[in-house]
């Protein structure tokens, strides 16, 4: 697994509201219970850790239908750091 | 209605982002003039990602105060005792002996003196200077609205600052009504007042991710949240009867005020606590759903507000529902937070004077699931005799006051 990718499932773990002890890339926000200040939360978490911008409004962004699963999250992380450097 | 005070409304003082005086704020609403523009507040704006807000543009402080009286007041003190001293003017009224003492103060604020918290921090965390200004903890305390309107004015009865962050002022108008309707008080200066385009403020409401980059368009299919706003109202109230004495030009008359808290999440909104606000302000101004025709609502702008708003008006209202004019003047003036409950009253309360519904704009067609008539664009003409005006704060507290047209 990158190193993306166990960051971005350490900052999610904190942030999930179910019963589940690990988190996996496969895994659905939806299932682990996000709620939106939750999202608000864990992308200040991801740009803090990663030193990005995420672009992203809480009136048209939804992001249990944007990013469905874990893997998605780390995806666009991994392309924004891509980006930066 | 023998043993309680019917509460008129006499005097009304506005500093909008449409206008520095109530009636310029009203005409411009009516014409649906939109007071968002560029941030020009805060230093280093190019800094913010956020780039517009509506502010209270060409407030010279100068024309209202003293330097000297300048050096203790902050932002939100100066339109709140502007707004006030116009009201006061309006009432006609001399807060002599005993009345000065039987006059409440009741102001409501989000948070306070933002501007010099925020110029303080500057100094000391970004210029690394050892020293504040001396007087920054009284201009920056959340009371000092109220205690500067008390001692502009004159007042010496009770006076406080009512803080419900979106609700604030709407609580405030709220108490100071419930006051002088039981007799507590002989009169009551209330309302509210914010100044908070300043850049920590700004840069907190960027993090929250609600603000839209442009423009507000509240209850509209491509909404995309909130802007800033600022700004300062206030009114006189006092007993029908002393009003009738003084031959005072009566605005109109509170009826009803509901309070309710959702105990549920702190900034998602809820169904039930909108609704036992509104339910609660129609049976303390003993009102039928039938009665209201004009509703100023909540309307941020944000999708889920909205949307939750339109839901509550339908459990409320029921098949009349569909008959209400709904309008938000957040999409003019913007969301004043601690003091949008007075701005909105006070556009609640002219428009029931009026029969004129002022606009929703911005509105750029109908949301599905926002399936009422929420006057886009153009102001209307409609016959108004009641009235409500919606605040529903984060953290959960929501306050609602009924108007009727005086008669």
């Amino acid at each position: 697994m990158s190193d993306v990718a166990s960051d971005v499932i350490a900052i999610i773990t904190k942030k999930k509201r179910v019963d589940k002890p690990t988190v996996e890339l496969s895994d659905r926000l939806e299932d682990l219970g996000l709620e939106s200040l939750d999202a608000v939360e864990m992308i200040f978490d991801l740009e803090e850790k990663f030193d990005i911008e995420i672009p992203y409004n809480a009136n048209t962004n939804n992001p249990r239908t944007e990013f469905d699963t874990v893997g998605d999250v780390v995806k666009l992380i991994q392309n924004l750091v891509d980006k930066k450097s | 209605m023998s043993d309680v005070n019917r509460v008129v409304v006499t005097g009304l003082g506005a500093v909008t982002p449409v206008g520095h005086t109530a009636a310029v704020y009203w005409e411009n609403l009516k014409q649906g003039i939109c007071g968002i523009g560029p941030i020009t507040l805060t230093q280093t704006p190019e800094e913010l990602s956020q780039k517009v807000a509506a502010e209270v543009k060409d407030f010279d402080p100068l024309k209202h105060f003293e330097e000297r009286e300048l050096s203790t007041l902050d932002r939100v003190s100066q339109l709140a005792v502007v707004a006030a001293r116009e009201a006061i003017a309006q009432a006609a009224i001399t807060f002599d002996m005993p009345l000065s003492l039987r006059t409440a103060t009741i102001i409501g604020t989000g948070v306070g003196g933002q501007t010099t918290l925020d110029e303080s921090f500057r100094r000391v965390y970004r210029e690394n200077r050892s020293r504040v200004f001396p007087l920054t903890i009284p201009k920056l305390m959340a009371n000092a609205p109220a205690s500067q309107i008390s001692m502009f004015c004159g007042l010496r009865g009770p006076a406080f600052a009512v803080a419900s962050a979106c609700a604030s002022a709407t609580h405030a108008i709220g108490l100071a009504f419930h006051m002088v309707r039981s007799g507590q008080v002989d009169c009551a200066v209330t309302g509210g007042t914010e100044a908070c385009i300043t850049f920590g403020t700004l840069r907190g409401w960027e993090a929250m991710r609600v603000m839209a980059p442009d423009a507000c368009r509240p209850f509209s299919i491509g909404r995309k949240g909130l802007i800033l706003g600022e700004g300062a109202a206030m009114l006189v109230l006092e007993p029908l009867e002393r009003a009738r004495a003084r031959g005072v030009q009566i605005l109109g008359e509170i009826v009803g005020f509901g309070m309710s808290a959702d105990a549920a999440d702190l900034t998602a909104p809820d169904l039930g606590g909108m609704t036992r606000a509104m339910e609660g302000a129609l049976t303390d101004g003993k009102l039928n759903a039938q009665d209201i025709q004009y509703v100023n609502a909540h309307g941020t702008g944000t999708a889920v507000n909205d949307l939750t708003e339109t839901q509550a008006l339908h459990r409320v209202f029921a098949d009349h529902a569909g008959k209400l004019a709904v309008s938000s003047s957040k999409s003019m003036v913007g969301h004043a937070l601690g003091a949008a409950g007075a701005l909105e009253l006070a556009a609640t309360l002219l428009a029931v004077r009026d029969s004129v519904a002022p606009p929703t704009i911005g509105y750029l067609g109908a949301d599905p699931a926002c399936d009422l008539d929420y006057v886009p664009n153009k102001a209307r003409a409609l016959t108004i005799e009641a009235a409500i005006s919606n605040s529903f704060a984060f953290g959960g507290l929501n306050a609602v006051l009924a108007v009727k047209k005086f008669s």
